[in-house]
C-alpha cells in the first residue's frame, strides 16, 4: 500500500507537472521564429523523392531538391 | 560463415518447434509448434539455396516487396474479417446458423472477426503503409534488408496462430487481447523487428525533417509493444501447453486489460490511421497538409490525452471512482485534439474541394476523416458517466465501435489500397472509377444501415433494462430486449452484407488495375495527371 500511495502521490504532483510543462513549452517552441519556413518545407516533403531514394550526396544539400513529381491518380 | 551459422540456428530451431510439437500437452499447441516447425523449415531452405549469394546492392530504390504483399495480405484479411462478421451478425438475427457446432459457435467466431479485421487487415495496412511512407519521407530504401519480409510473414504467421486457436477453443478471454502466451510471445518478437526496421530507416533518413505521418507511426509501434507486453504477462500452466493464467488478478486486471484495450483504439486504430491520414489525404489532393504545426499539437495532444482514457470502460464497476473519473474527463478532452485533427485533414483540400466531384478515391479519404470526426464526438459523449449508464453493454457501443471502425479505418484503408496498388505495380491508373464509386457508395450505406440500427436498438435495449414499474420491479427480462431487437439485427446485418460487397468489388478492381492496366511509361508520369 506505501508503494502505490508514493507513486500515486509522485503521479499526480510532480509526473502532472512535468508532463503538462512538456505540453506547453512543446506549444511554444512550435511558434518559434523562423518555424514556419522550416514547417512549409516539412509539408511539401511528401511531393519529393516518390520513386527512388535521394542520392547520399544529394543528403547533405538541402536545397538541392530533387523536383520530378508525382504523378496523381484518380 | 554468417550464412552457415545463420543455417545451422535455423536447422536446429526447426528441429525444437518439431520437438515441441510431439511433446505438446494439448492439440491446439501441437498443431501450432507444426506450424512454426513449417515456417522456419521453409526459412532454412531458403537460407540453404541462397547460401554464399551476396544480395545486390539496391540503395538505389526502395524495397516494395514486402508491401506489395502487404497489400495482397489486407484486402484478403479484409473481406475475410468482413465475411465472418456479417456471418455472426446474421447469427444473432437467427441463431439456428450457430449450426450447434462449437467450432462455428458465436463465442468463437466473434473473436475471428474482432481479431480478423483490427489485426489482420488493420494490422497489415498499418505495417504496409508505414513501410510505403517511411521509405518515401525519409527519402532512403528500408532499413535492415530481408528483416521487413520476416515481419510481414512473422505477422501473418501470429494471425494465423490466433485464429486457428479461437476456432479450436484457445482464448486468453480478453477482449481483443485473445491469443495465448505462444502466439504473444511471437508477436511481440515480430512486432519488436518492425520497430527497429522503422526507426532504422528513419535514423538513415536523408530528408532534414521526420515528417509528421512518421511520428504517428513511431507512437504507434511504441505505444503498442508496451501495451502488449505488459497486458499479455502471464504465467503458461506448462511450457508444452496453450493455457496460461494471467498475472494480474480482479480490479487491477480490469484496470490494465482495459489500459490496454482503449490504447489499442488509440494507438492502433488511431495514432497509425493517422498516419495514413497526413500521407494519403495530402498526396491524394496534391495539396500540402493544411497547418503543419497543427498535426504536431495534433500528435501531442493524443499522445497525452489518450493513454488516460480506458477506464471509461469500467464505469459502475469496482474500479475506484476517482480512476473512473479521470477515465472521463481524459476521454472528453481527447474531443479537441480529435477534432483538431480532422479539420486538419478535411482543411487540406482548401481550394481542392472540385477534386471530390472527380475523384472518388479522394472522396473516400475524405469521408473516412468524416467518420472519424463523428466517432470521435460520440465516444467522448459516451464516456460521460450519466451518458454511459445507458449505452454500456448495449448494441449502442457496438454501432459505436462499428462506425469508427468501418468508417475511418475501413475507408481510409480502401483510399489507400487504391493509391497504392497502380503505383507499386507501375500501373498508369486504376482499372475502374465507376467500380470505385460503387464501393463508395455500398460501404457508406452499409455503415449508415449499421450505426443508425445499431443507435435505436441500443437505446431501446438501455430504457428496456431500466424500465421499473410503480412498485420498484423490472419491467422487463434479458429475453424481452432479445425478441424486440430483431427488426433491427436484420437491418444491420443487411449494412454488413453491403460493406462486405463493396470491398469485393474493390478487391475485383484491384485484381484488374494490375491484370489488365497498361505500365505506366516513367517519363510521362511528371507531365500527364491522369484523370
Amino acid at each position: 500500500m506505501e508503494i502505490y500511495q508514493a507513486l500515486r502521490t509522485f503521479a499526480d504532483t510532480w509526473g502532472l507537472l512535468v508532463l503538462f510543462l512538456f505540453f506547453v513549452l512543446m506549444i511554444i517552441w512550435l511558434f518559434r521564429p523562423g518555424a514556419r519556413k522550416l514547417h512549409d518545407d516539412a509539408s511539401r516533403q511528401i511531393f519529393r523523392n516518390e520513386d527512388r531514394p535521394k542520392p547520399p550526396e544529394d543528403a547533405k544539400r538541402h536545397d538541392a531538391r530533387d523536383q520530378t513529381k508525382d504523378r496523381s491518380n484518380g | 560463415m554468417l550464412d552457415g551459422i545463420k543455417i545451422i540456428v535455423l536447422g536446429l530451431l526447426t528441429l525444437l518447434f518439431g520437438l515441441a510439437a510431439n511433446a505438446g500437452l494439448d492439440a491446439v499447441f501441437r498443431f501450432h509448434m507444426t506450424l512454426f516447425m513449417a515456417f522456419f523449415g521453409v526459412w532454412t531452405i531458403l537460407a540453404i539455396r541462397s547460401y554464399g549469394k551476396k544480395p545486390a546492392p539496391s540503395e538505389s530504390s526502395y524495397m516494395d516487396g514486402p508491401i506489395k504483399a502487404g497489400v495482397i495480405a489486407t484486402a484478403f484479411w479484409g473481406i475475410a474479417g468482413f465475411l465472418v462478421g456479417d456471418i455472426i451478425a446474421w447469427q444473432l438475427t437467427f441463431p439456428e446458423l450457430n449450426l450447434g457446432l462449437p467450432w462455428t459457435s458465436f463465442g468463437r467466431l466473434r473473436p475471428l472477426h474482432t481479431s480478423a479485421v483490427i489485426f489482420a487487415f488493420g494490422g497489415n495496412a498499418l505495417i504496409a503503409t508505414s513501410l510505403y511512407i517511411v521509405q518515401r519521407t525519409s527519402a532512403v530504401r528500408l532499413w535492415g534488408g530481408n528483416a521487413a519480409w520476416f515481419v510481414f510473414w512473422g505477422y501473418n504467421l501470429f494471425i494465423v496462430m490466433a485464429a486457428t486457436g479461437y476456432l479450436l477453443g484457445v482464448t486468453q478471454s480478453k477482449e481483443y487481447a485473445e491469443p495465448e502466451w505462444v502466439a504473444n510471445i511471437w508477436l511481440a518478437v515480430v512486432w519488436l523487428t518492425y520497430l527497429a526496421i522503422f526507426l532504422g530507416t528513419i535514423v538513415r533518413r536523408r530528408e532534414p525533417h521526420i515528417y509528421v505521418a512518421n511520428w504517428f507511426f513511431l507512437a504507434f509501434i511504441v505505444t503498442v509493444t508496451m501495451l502488449h507486453v505488459v497486458n499479455g504477462l502471464s504465467i503458461p500452466v506448462s511450457p508444452l501447453a496453450s493455457l496460461s493464467v494471467p498475472l494480474f488478478p480482479g480490479v487491477q486486471g480490469a484496470m490494465v486489460q482495459w489500459w490496454y484495450g482503449h490504447n489499442a483504439v488509440g494507438f492502433f486504430l488511431t495514432a497509425g490511421f493517422l498516419g495514413m491520414m497526413y500521407y494519403f489525404i495530402p498526396k491524394q489532393a496534391e495539396r500540402p497538409v493544411y497547418s503543419y504545426k497543427l498535426s504536431i499539437i495534433h500528435f501531442w495532444a493524443i499522445i497525452f490525452l489518450y493513454i488516460w482514457a480506458g477506464p471509461h470502460h469500467l464505469h459502475f464497476t469496482a474500479l475506484p471512482d476517482w480512476a473512473q473519473y479521470l477515465g472521463m474527463t481524459f476521454s472528453v478532452m481527447l474531443w479537441m485534439p480529435s477534432w483538431g485533427g480532422m479539420i486538419n485533414g478535411l482543411m487540406t483540400l482548401q481550394g481542392a474541394w472540385d477534386k471530390l466531384r472527380t475523384d472518388p478515391v479522394l472522396r473516400m479519404l475524405v469521408i473516412s476523416v468524416g467518420f472519424y470526426g463523428m466517432a470521435t464526438f460520440e465516444g467522448p459523449m459516451m464516456s460521460i458517466r450519466a451518458v454511459n449508464s445507458l449505452s454500456h453493454y448495449t448494441d449502442w457501443t457496438i454501432g459505436h465501435v462499428h462506425s469508427a471502425a468501418l468508417g475511418w479505418n475501413g475507408m481510409i484503408t480502401f483510399g489507400a489500397l487504391y493509391f497504392l496498388v497502380p503505383r507499386l505495380w507501375n500501373r498508369e491508373r486504376l482499372y475502374s472509377l465507376t467500380l470505385v464509386s460503387w464501393h463508395f457508395w455500398l460501404a457508406t450505406i452499409g455503415i449508415v444501415l449499421y450505426a443508425s440500427s445499431m443507435w435505436v436498438t441500443g437505446i431501446m435495449e438501455g430504457l428496456m433494462w431500466r424500465e421499473v414499474d410503480e412498485q420498484g420491479f423490472l419491467v422487463n427480462s434479458f429475453a424481452d430486449t432479445v425478441a424486440a431487437k430483431f427488426p433491427m439485427y436484420v437491418v444491420r446485418a443487411f449494412g454488413g452484407m453491403l460493406f462486405a460487397g463493396g470491398a469485393i468489388l474493390m478487391a475485383y478492381n484491384l485484381w484488374m488495375t494490375v491484370r489488365a492496366v497498361p505500365q505506366q511509361t516513367r517519363d510521362t508520369a511528371a507531365a500527364v495527371p491522369a484523370q
